[in-house]
């Protein structure tokens, strides 16, 4: 037998793959958040104080909205000619295909914020006053509560007829805490004025509950008829 | 000398699949032995397919018992089956090698020679790059029946193999599943078209709304009771 790690890193060289062939989930994603920094930008032309306020908003709210499409196409291409199937039929364990799913939005979702952030920080004049060391965990911290979550609900709706309506209305309200975390150390971070810390201990104990609780239940909604 | 009969490895007793107030079985009662051929028939709606997916794990059983090799429960057992449904199962963006090499780790196979193999076996060339996406009907059909080989299951449950495939691939695809069935495996096919597998087949089951309602050797009988 393949090692679940194993079959983990077949599903996500496999979903790369996938992703590099067609680039529908990372090219949908960069024009939507370049969108949203244009469109932000030539609307409000803050100054730079004003900037570092609202920035933390501005990024993360563009990065959920962005993650969305990804987490969309995640499972529709699973969907396709019922591939799905092929791996439920599968010794392979269920969890290894939560994780390689979740891996590999992560991976879309960081390149996506590599890509971006430069952008943001031209258009918006930004320049952190506090330890801007603290965005890498945070970004990655971050990231992570926004895919975790939004792989598996998006999951759940895999057999909803309207998956695309039902996964932000099941994403958004339960990213809030992690979003709220995410803004504020954002905000902390480039302003100066207060500690990021509180923010990325939450955020990294939010990350680890919902982790668990995804890992412990998705096998149920995998084979859910 | 009498002929002992083969031990049964799918046991199903007054099986009933329910989706929501609809039965789609409605009290399937079969065994199925080791080193036969069975084709299953019926009407469009008869349950044939909720049947095989039944069996593939795919369905749980609203009420009744299924066994299939010992084992009651798919996960012990799905080492051992191999499955093949009417979509293809399969990555249009990547080609068949490709599809066949990720299928193959998930059943902890890490060599490509039985991948080429069990592309070769049925009729296709290993070294096709083209995307399953740009094959035929019929090659898309051939490359799903490779997959299900591929770990060389004891129980192979296929579904409408041979629709879109021409004729002389089907011949081809019959003798690989005779061939298969001669190795002690049991095939269970879906089809609509009984036909091809006269002469192949053990035994032809007919199904209509959700029972069984006749098994035989001999597909005339069934045309004749069809007909009746």
């Amino acid at each position: 037998m393949t090692p679940p790690t194993g079959i983990t890193r077949a599903t996500l060289l496999k979903d790369l793959r996938l992703e590099w062939r067609s680039k529908d989930a990372i090219n949908s994603m960069l024009f939507f958040s370049l969108l949203v920094v244009v469109v932000f930008s030539f609307s409000f032309d803050p100054t730079a104080e004003e900037s570092r306020q609202i920035a933390g908003g501005l990024i993360w709210v563009a990065f959920l909205f962005a993650a969305v499409v990804a987490l969309n196409q995640t499972w529709a291409r699973e969907l396709r000619n019922q591939v799905l199937d092929a791996y439920r039929v599968s010794p392979a364990p269920a969890n290894s295909l939560f994780l390689a799913k979740v891996l590999g939005n992560f991976i879309f979702v960081i390149v996506l914020e590599a890509l971006m952030t430069p952008l943001f920080i031209a258009f918006y004049r930004l320049r952190a006053l506090g330890p801007a060391w603290q965005l890498l965990p945070l970004a990655m911290f971050g990231t992570w509560a926004l895919v975790v979550n939004g792989t598996f609900f998006a999951a759940m709706c895999l057999r909803t007829r309207s998956r695309e309506i039902m996964l932000p209305l099941l994403l958004f309200p339960i990213s809030i805490p992690a979003l709220l975390a995410m803004v504020q150390a954002t905000t902390a971070i480039l302003s100066g004025e207060s500690s990021a810390r509180f923010w990325i201990v939450l955020l990294s104990t939010y990350d680890l509950v919902f982790t668990t609780v995804c890992l412990l239940i998705f096998e149920t909604v995998l084979n859910a008829e | 000398m009498t002929e002992t009969a083969p031990a049964p490895v799918i046991t199903v007793s007054n099986l009933i699949k329910q989706f929501g107030r609809f039965a789609a079985l409605r009290g399937v009662t079969a065994e199925f032995a080791s080193g036969k051929l069975y084709a299953i028939l019926g009407d469009n709606g008869a349950g044939k397919t909720t049947l095989l997916r039944t069996f593939a794990g795919l369905n749980q059983p609203s009420s009744g018992s299924l066994s299939i090799l010992g084992a009651s429960k798919f996960r012990d057992i799905c080492q051992h089956v191999g499955y093949m449904a009417h979509p293809s199962l399969l990555y249009d963006e990547m080609s068949g090698m490709e599809n066949l090499e990720y299928f193959a780790r998930l059943y902890g196979i890490a060599n490509r020679t039985r991948c080429a193999q069990v592309i070769l076996a049925v009729g296709l060339d290993p070294a096709l790059t083209r995307p399953v996406g740009q094959y035929s009907q019929g090659m898309k059909q051939r490359m799903s029946l490779a997959r299900a080989l591929l770990h060389d299951p004891q129980i192979l449950l296929l579904d409408e193999p041979f629709s879109n495939v021409d004729v002389h691939s089907t011949t081809e695809m019959v003798r690989l599943l005779a061939r298969t069935r001669d190795q002690g495996k049991t095939v269970l096919i879906v089809t609509h078209q009984a036909s091809l597998l006269e002469g192949a087949a053990d035994e032809f089951i007919w199904m209509e709304y959700g029972k069984i309602i006749e098994r035989t050797r001999d597909l005339k009988r069934l045309e004749i009771s069809a007909e009746g």
